[in-house]
């Protein structure tokens, strides 16, 4: 009998490890599965986020015709299809050779930065808010969105309605406020009437207020919890983010900058198209995501940080006025300690969710928004490269197109992949706070899930070729001892445990 | 004075010639139809707008009008009919709405809704039917290939070139391109063709302009196909004795 270590651990005494398995991770989309190993002194030896779903779209989308990828491929995710929709529409622009008319790139920023607006919100306010609000080990029947509704029935008020107002924005500028149609190659199927920009028009000064309200709710947890909020999960990574050509923040376009964990550039201004130059993928045999790493780092020590905390930090500066200052205040907080803690995450989409609900605000008096002049295209390429700052995080869509029209490669990196072994760090930094012997604790798993949320994972954003998945189906029974296995192999053969 | 039969309990009236289909479009009667096309000579096969009869189930598009009939289309039980035959068309193909470019002006997707079809109810048979996209204005997708013939009959009948045609039998019938490579940049198709214009859903399409509609202004969006496709049918515009034809009526 094969012993149920051998194939989980590389240790050097994988006989005196034990498993503890957390399985679903619940309030994630997709599903998590999270493995600690234990050492025979009980301490945290490794822990793995193992991403148990697939959705094979880089597959799927071989063949197809290439003005499809931006509405199939938004279909990888219901929280922040804009995001896909927009990377796809532009690697198809550089496809068609298209340099966007003013007209139809600020349609596509309000979009998105709608999508960025109603997906922060939905992330603090819905999924977020109960465990920051009444605390980590609360009880869970109440931690959930209608138990803030009956606690702090404004804060509740003010979320749902963020959120709202983000999607009618998607509505009007795409079609639907979930996979609409709007961005097409070369630029936008319509503009924005004169009715929907004043329909938006009227709610938007409360947006932007109740936006600067959630950072102060943002800087209040940490104020009250000072201790727990700069510790909890906390470790020093590379970053990777996107910003505008005078190093401002910007979530629709820019170059790409990274930075090691001391603060030194790596590279910056880098143009994206080229992203593969300086970022690889790496394989895990036991997980379904990719492992990105900087390349001039190697893989073993070039993982990096992707989203909020990175583009909050590491941006120059943010082009409006209110979000500036909240970026400011941010980064002088308590000496800079919250810029680099895990939970610092939720700060720093609070300040981008008011620098959103601004550029919304600007975009809508902008005349461009009712501009006729939608599409255009140049010279036809063969590949393309759409990278978009998603609302957790970076977004990389990767196209090659043949004389026929059809996608015959794709690679797509999404946000939370980038993000993985900085997710397993984290998960690792607090299981270690926070476990107590051999005992597993509710208050351990909670903490465990509030780590991972942090990140706003998209699990089920993750990719990987079919076929090419080595998969092992395991049974254990009620005493965690393993009844059965089978396994396939990256070749394809499969073996069962007898 | 007009012959006429009866449909649900409406006096259809009828020109000799007519069949129960054209007789009941051209008073403002809706029957669900998906082969049926109003240039086109009645071909009978895809079954959506069976009616009933004297008792008996019968095409209403191949159906000759006679003068006291009693025809039997709005009932539950042939809806429920027809739901199966449209569920049984999604599950023939391999029709992926969500990113479908055709979505919103594809005949087949309208009839489901307004069949009130909510889930395919079969099992899939995920064909492999590979795209043409050899021809490089038009794509081909076969994936979404009903066998309703309107571009074989569009083709040969009114742009000549015959183009299309099935092939096989049963389950394994399939549109091929009249090419002896078999491809569709090997064919004198052209864009402005009949053929172009009749596929009632989302195979023969224009390359490089798929969802340049916004949501909202496709074709229906606004109105269900059974209001639609009335606004294709040469309509009388009197129903009561003197009756007269007229191709623009709303």
């Amino acid at each position: 009998m094969t012993d149920i270590n051998d194939t989980l651990e590389t240790a050097a005494h994988p006989e005196k490890l034990r498993r503890v398995a957390i399985d679903p991770v619940s309030r994630v989309e997709g599903h998590g599965k999270v493995t600690l190993l234990l050492d025979e002194d009980d301490r945290v030896h490794q822990v793995r986020l193992h991403i148990v779903e697939f959705r094979g779209f880089e597959k799927f989308i071989q063949g197809r015709p290439y003005w499809e990828a931006p509405v199939m491929v938004q279909r990888l995710c219901g929280i922040c299809p804009v995001s896909h929709h927009l990377a796809a529409s532009k690697a198809m622009d550089m496809i068609v050779g298209a340099t966007l008319t003013p007209t139809a790139e600020k349609i596509r920023r309000l979009m998105h930065y709608g999508q960025i607006l109603q997906s922060h919100a939905l992330h603090f306010f819905h999924l977020c808010s109960p465990d920051l609000l009444f605390g980590f080990d609360s009880e869970m029947a109440r931690r959930n969105i209608v138990g803030i509704a009956a606690a702090y029935p404004e804060i509740a008020r003010q979320g749902v309605l963020l959120r709202k107002f983000g999607q009618e924005v998607i509505r009007i500028t795409a079609g639907k406020r979930i996979h609409g149609t709007g961005s097409i190659p070369g630029g936008v199927n319509k503009n924005v009437s004169i009715e929907e920009r004043d329909y938006l028009l009227k709610d938007i000064e409360q947006v932007v207020a109740w936006s600067r309200e959630s950072v102060g709710i943002a800087r209040q947890l940490f104020e009250q919890n000072l201790d727990l909020y700069n510790n909890f999960g906390r470790f020093k990574a590379h970053t990777l983010n996107m910003v505008r050509d005078d190093g401002a923040l910007d979530l629709y376009h820019g170059g790409l900058r990274a930075r090691d964990m001391d603060g030194d550039t790596l590279f910056d201004h880098y143009d994206y198209s080229h992203y593969w130059d300086v970022i690889f993928e790496d394989v895990k045999t036991w997980s379904y995501m990719k492992f990105p790493f900087l390349r001039s780092l190697g893989p073993e020590t070039g993982w990096y940080r992707v989203g909020p905390l990175s583009r909050v930090t590491q941006c120059d500066f943010i082009s409006t006025p209110q979000a500036e200052q909240a970026r400011v205040e941010f980064l002088a907080f308590n000496g800079g300690s919250a810029s680099g803690a895990t939970l610092g995450f939720h700060w720093a989409r609070m300040i981008e969710m008011l620098h959103a609900a601004e550029v919304i605000q600007d975009l809508l008096h902008d005349p461009d928004l009712q501009g006729n002049d939608l599409v255009s295209k140049g010279k036809r390429q063969e590949r393309g490269v759409g990278v978009i700052e998603a609302p957790r995080g970076t977004l990389i869509h990767h196209y090659k197109v043949d004389e026929n029209d059809q996608i015959v490669r794709c690679n797509l990196i999404v946000s939370t992949t980038h993000n993985n072994q900085a997710m397993n760090e984290a998960i690792r930094q607090v299981a270690r706070q926070y476990i107590d012997g051999r005992k597993l604790t509710e208050g351990l798993l909670n903490h465990i899930e509030v780590a991972i949320r942090a990140f706003d994972p998209c699990l089920s954003c993750a990719t990987h070729a079919l076929g090419k998945m080595p998969l092992e189906v395991e049974l254990l029974d009620v005493e965690g001892d393993r009844v059965d296995v089978l396994t396939r192999s990256s070749d394809g053969s499969f073996c069962s445990w007898d | 004075m007009k012959e006429t039969f009866l449909l649900d309990g409406s006096t259809i009236p009828f020109e000799p010639g007519q069949t129960v289909m054209q007789a009941a479009l051209a008073a403002g009667h809706y029957i669900p139809h998906l082969c049926y096309h109003p240039e086109f000579k009645p071909h009978g096969s895809c079954k959506l707008c069976t009616v009933k009869i004297n008792g008996r189930t019968v095409a209403s598009c191949t159906m000759p009008a006679e003068a006291g009939l009693q025809v039997e289309s709005g009932i539950e039980e042939l809806n429920a009919l027809r739901r199966s035959l449209v569920q049984m068309l999604f599950a023939e193909g391999n029709h992926f709405c969500p990113s479908c470019e055709k979505s919103g002006n594809c005949v087949l997707q309208a009839l489901g809704y307004d069949l009130e079809v909510h889930a395919t109810g079969f099992r899939h048979l995920y064909p492999d039917r590979p795209l043409d996209a050899s021809h490089p204005d038009i794509l081909l997708d076969f994936n979404r290939c009903i066998l309703c013939e309107l571009c074989v009959r569009a083709s040969s009948e009114v742009d000549g070139k015959n183009v299309f045609a099935l092939s096989g039998r049963g389950i394994t019938k399939h549109l091929i391109v009249n090419a002896e490579s078999g491809k569709l940049s090997d064919t004198n198709i052209s864009l402005t063709d009949k053929a172009m214009q009749v596929c009632p859903v989302g195979v023969i399409l224009p390359k490089r302009v798929g969802f340049s509609v916004p949501i909202g202004e496709r074709r229906y969006d606004q109105r269900p196909i059974s209001a639609q496709a009335l606004d294709d049918a040469p309509r009388q515009i009197h129903t009561s004795g003197s009756c007269s034809t007229c191709e623009d009526a709303p």
